[in-house]
């Protein structure tokens, strides 16, 4: 399963487009369902989408969790963009600095069951999420 | 690759045919905004049966289609959205805003037969 593990470089919205894919493929092969995957691969299109809304650009990382008989994903999104000033506002429904609709950090974190995130102005941000998958 | 649009009487019918990257989903904005126009279309139906997901950039794009089809004259449904799809959609806090939906291409036509009919 290590074997599924990437590391994407997220620069153009086809970058998005191959990573929520690749996402799915590797939300299959843990298990998750058919409505698992699908809002996974959201979760990663949305994150994608703010690497390049306010960072430009950034990675996006996928690995298999493996953890106490356990199994799970793990997204990580890191970039060295500008930061968020407030996270609190940030993880608002409805609260968008860009062009979105800022909907992205708290939809993220609604369906994924850990999330964390860690930002620095002018040095950047990262993302952490992780769906364990129900047995 | 293009969406090709199908003229169906007095209407537009764009038929997902894959998974749409933002440049060929803005292309068939572009596509939709003119033909309206040219063909003088009653209502346009864009069917998203095939796209697995719908994200922020998906529905935003769905939403502005819309608006500058309704402001070219026509109403616009979208029809297919998989159960799947709007499950996350929900979730994620996304929506269409006022587009007009329906389940699919039949019930589609249906929708704007009532609104041609009004």
């Amino acid at each position: 399963m290590a074997a599924c593990d990437r590391t994407f470089n997220v620069t153009t919205d086809k970058d998005v487009v191959r990573i929520r894919e690749y996402s799915r493929i590797v939300a299959e092969k843990i298990g998750f369902s058919a409505n698992e995957r699908t809002l996974i691969a959201t979760v990663v299109s949305e994150i994608c989408r703010n690497i390049i809304e306010y960072a430009k650009t950034g990675q996006v990382i996928i690995q298999v969790l493996l953890q106490n008989s356990r199994i799970g994903i793990l997204i990580t999104a890191v970039d060295n963009g500008p930061g968020i000033s407030n996270i609190d506002m940030a993880m608002k429904d409805g609260f968008s600095t860009g062009r979105g609709m800022g909907i992205g950090l708290p939809g993220s974190r609604r369906i994924m069951d850990d999330f964390e995130i860690e930002s620095t102005p002018e040095y950047g941000t990262t993302v952490i999420m992780r769906k364990w998958l129900v047995q | 690759m293009r969406v090709p649009i199908l003229k169906h009487g007095d209407y537009l019918i764009a038929s997902v045919q894959s998974s749409l990257n933002d440049e060929e989903l803005l292309q068939l904005l572009d596509d939709l905004v003119v033909k309206v126009a040219s063909v003088r279309a009653k209502g346009v139906i864009v069917d998203v049966t095939v796209l697995d997901i719908m994200d922020s950039f998906a529905t935003r794009i769905l939403r502005d289609m819309a608006q500058m089809i309704r402001l070219r004259g026509a109403p616009t449904v979208v029809v297919g959205v998989q159960p799947d799809v709007a499950l996350a959609m929900v979730q994620m806090g996304l929506s269409l805003g006022d587009i007009n939906t329906a389940l699919d291409l039949e019930e589609g036509l249906a929708l704007l037969n009532e609104h041609k009919d009004n």
